[in-house]
């Protein structure tokens, strides 16, 4: 298979390399590398001219279900999922079925993985079966293949553990991701507001969240282990994690593409597509999860991709399941917010590829000689409605189906080898 | 109501689907309805061959009864079913549930539901027309459209009263109603209740938010009690029903803040000393059986309109 390329004349966005420029980018046997003249005489030729070319995404968060739940989602179908989206890489939560708890957990996944156009990260659970109780055997999980430590899906309300986790995690270099979430606040469907009044549907408050993000940011400060805050959804949660930020607190946090695209009026006509957890909150949170893209708060935008069928989802709100697929609208929603200057390029790809590998401590992020070649092209201007019908993922649960679009990923490219292309109907980029 | 007027709707869903003359079209349908309940013969052949299925997830007894009762005077034939709402989540979904019984085909389906937009799922399922009986803490429109018909009985009219609602507002689909239905037709509603049982947003709905029992109370045309209930999948809300009645139940005493003659009302069932002090519950002023006699009239003419009559 064909691994060295020359990517002509993209605007290349490489913050880390302080390049937003249009140049060629060279790739030899799957690396990226600055000799041109090392390139073999029948190397192909990417015309990205137009385009915007940047280091492969990575979604630090999605919900791949296998094993256990095979019908919503798999390693394989997800990871399509993913190159259509613009993402090289993704990291997965432990709440399949089992839980991954375990290093045989762990190596089915990435057994699996090997055949999947996209590079797929394990995030192994905190506590054995997510359960709160003991911690699971970091050490082995690392050898085998884990980058961070996570209940996603449930929180850790035992706060000794909470703080065990922090610790023992960091002499495994592990992340520790968190979902905040106080449980006993939290026994609504819903944002908590005038929207779950008027609806007749029970609330959660955003104390719900806050209340445990303060807590983590606590025993991070105490500790002084670095902690990730998963689906920020909210202003009082971002005023938190910005000033402990300022006093020099090991703290990251993500958002969601859908927590700065949609407020909680998105639940009206009971669409369980509108039904996450946390949940969609209002204007004033839209507006502040804004505001902490551009000024650093929120350090990654993560899709928290979480496949459902029409078994889960088309029931009565309160029935319905939390979450919504997101690795192929994350790259178009989080362009708006280029198109709308609350973000430039360059902030974007810090956000989608930049902070994730830090943060999860893995390759990528930039498009250094030597890296393997992890490369996104973008078309900016390519207008598309999203239908159900060009939904890659097993699951169809979005809000945004019936939307326009400006811009998305046109090709994904993986240690060199193209996963993911638009050849037909588009004339940028084509191999040529 | 000007002459040509057709009833546009063919499901209610809640009273924030109709407008105000849609509301003054019910109240003189189910007004003319009314002396049917006072006959010997109680039965009109108006619904004559229609099929009505009470589809009953949650338990009631007044208010199944009332449709009931309201489908058999118009000669409907009335059926009822009453699935555990735990077959949802275990066997049969709402959607099957609902084409199963579409698949019969019913004309109208009353339902009543632990869980809110439970009825708008099911009219997106069926051909029937769907009536909603109440769906968890968001709209139950026949008893707003009772407690209306009540009010203007007494007062003449439905424009610039003073409707007080005291009690669990958060849970009551009562409340609900009740505030979308009188704010439009141009009354004011003034809500009160311990703070754990008040819900963000009422504003919205049109509602005055009072902060002391008083202030809700004082001259009022209407003095509406809802029902409560201690606690709720364990929140705790209410140390006590005693604290409750002492604090925010209605007695004499207060009631005679409101108007001299201000009315009683309760969608029931009551809880005797809690809401309301025995002698309120029993006084003059109080209407709450005539609530229930209208409410059979009110549902018959939604009855009727739903089936395309004018």
């Amino acid at each position: 298979m064909n691994t060295s390329w020359i990517i002509k004349q993209g605007r290349v966005i490489d913050p880390v390399n302080a390049v937003d420029q249009c140049q060629d980018i060279y790739v030899l046997n799957g690396k990226i590398t600055d000799d041109a003249a090392s390139l073999p005489a029948d190397v192909q030729i990417i015309d990205a001219k137009g385009q915007i070319v940047v280091p492969g995404l990575i979604d630090m968060h999605v919900h791949l279900r296998e094993p256990g739940q095979e019908y919503k989602e798999d390693i394989l179908s997800g990871t399509r999922s993913a190159v259509h989206g613009g993402f090289t890489a993704v990291a997965c939560m432990p709440n399949t079925s089992p839980v991954n708890d375990s290093a045989s957990v762990c190596r089915f996944i990435l057994d699996k993985a090997r055949e999947a156009p996209a590079r797929v990260y394990p995030v192994c659970a905190i506590s054995k079966g997510s359960n709160g109780h003991e911690l699971t055997e970091m050490g082995d999980l690392r050898e085998n293949g884990a980058v961070a430590v996570s209940d996603d899906g449930v929180p850790v309300t035992d706060s000794q553990l909470m703080r065990r986790a922090l610790e023992y995690a960091s002499d495994f270099q592990l992340t520790v991701i968190s979902h905040c979430e106080d449980p006993a606040l939290s026994t609504g469907v819903m944002n908590e507001g005038s929207t779950s009044t008027l609806l007749g549907l029970k609330g959660i408050p955003v104390a719900a969240e806050s209340v445990m993000v303060y807590r983590d940011i606590a025993l991070a400060e105490f500790t002084g282990k670095p902690v990730h805050i998963a689906h920020v959804s909210c202003a009082q949660s971002l005023e938190l994690i910005r000033a402990a930020k300022q006093r020099g607190v090991r703290v990251t946090a993500e958002t969601a593409p859908h927590y700065f695209s949609l407020t909680d009026d998105a639940v009206t006509g009971y669409d369980t597509n509108a039904k996450m957890n946390p949940p969609l909150r209002q204007q004033a949170d839209v507006d502040a999860v804004r505001s902490a893209l551009c000024d650093g708060t929120i350090d990654v935008i993560a899709t928290d991709h979480a496949p459902h069928s029409i078994l889960e989802k088309e029931l009565e709100f309160d029935a319905a399941a939390n979450g919504i697929i997101g690795l192929e609208t994350a790259l178009p929603l989080t362009l708006r917010l280029v198109q709308e200057n609350v973000l430039d390029f360059s902030r974007m790809v810090e956000l989608m590829s930049v902070w994730p590998a830090k943060i999860l401590g893995v390759q990528g992020g930039h498009l250094s000689p030597g890296a393997r070649a992890d490369i996104t092209i973008i078309d900016p201007e390519d207008v598309f409605t999203y239908t159900e019908e060009m939904i890659v993922s097993k699951s169809k649960n979005s809000p945004f189906i019936g939307q326009q679009f400006k811009g998305r990923a046109v090709l994904t490219m993986v240690d060199g080898i193209v996963q993911f292309g638009v050849a037909e109907n588009n004339t940028h980029p084509k191999i040529a | 109501m000007a002459t040509g007027y057709f009833f546009p709707h063919r499901h209610v869903l809640g009273i924030d689907q109709l407008s105000p003359d849609d509301i003054t079209h019910i109240l003189n349908t189910a007004d003319s309805f009314k002396e049917i309940s006072a006959r010997p013969i109680k039965k009109v052949p108006t619904l004559r061959g229609h099929t009505i299925i009470n589809l009953f997830f949650e338990p009631s007894t007044r208010t199944r009864l009332s449709f009931e009762v309201a489908a058999k005077r118009m000669s409907a034939d009335t059926f009822n079913i009453s699935p555990s709402t735990s077959s949802t989540t275990k066997g049969e979904t709402l959607i099957d549930t609902a084409r199963n019984i579409s698949a019969m085909h019913p004309d109208i389906i009353i339902i009543r539901h632990s869980f809110s937009g439970a009825p708008h799922l099911l009219a997106k399922y069926v051909n029937a027309s769907v009536i909603n009986a109440g769906d968890g803490a968001h709209e139950h429109p026949s008893q707003g459209l009772l407690d209306m018909m009540t009010v203007k009985e007494h007062k003449g009219r439905l424009h610039d009263l003073k409707v007080a609602i005291v009690g669990d507002i958060m849970h009551s689909r009562v409340a609900h109603s009740g505030i979308e239905g009188f704010t439009k037709m141009g009354s004011s509603v003034h809500v009160y209740g311990p703070s754990t049982l008040v819900p963000k947003g009422l504003e919205q709905l049109g509602a005055v938010v009072e902060s002391s029992l008083p202030d809700a109370v004082r001259d009022a045309d209407v003095v509406m009690t809802l029902r409560i209930q201690k606690e709720r999948q364990n929140d705790p809300l209410l140390p006590s029903f005693r604290e409750y009645a002492r604090h925010f139940g209605i007695s004499k005493k207060i009631l005679a803040l409101a108007k001299p003659d201000a009315l009683v009302m309760h969608p029931g069932p009551v809880n005797r000393g809690i809401e309301m002090s025995p002698d309120v519950a029993d006084c003059s002023q109080s209407v709450i059986l005539n609530q229930v006699t209208n409410g059979v009239a009110v549902r018959m003419a939604l009855l009727y309109l739903v089936m395309g009559n004018s």
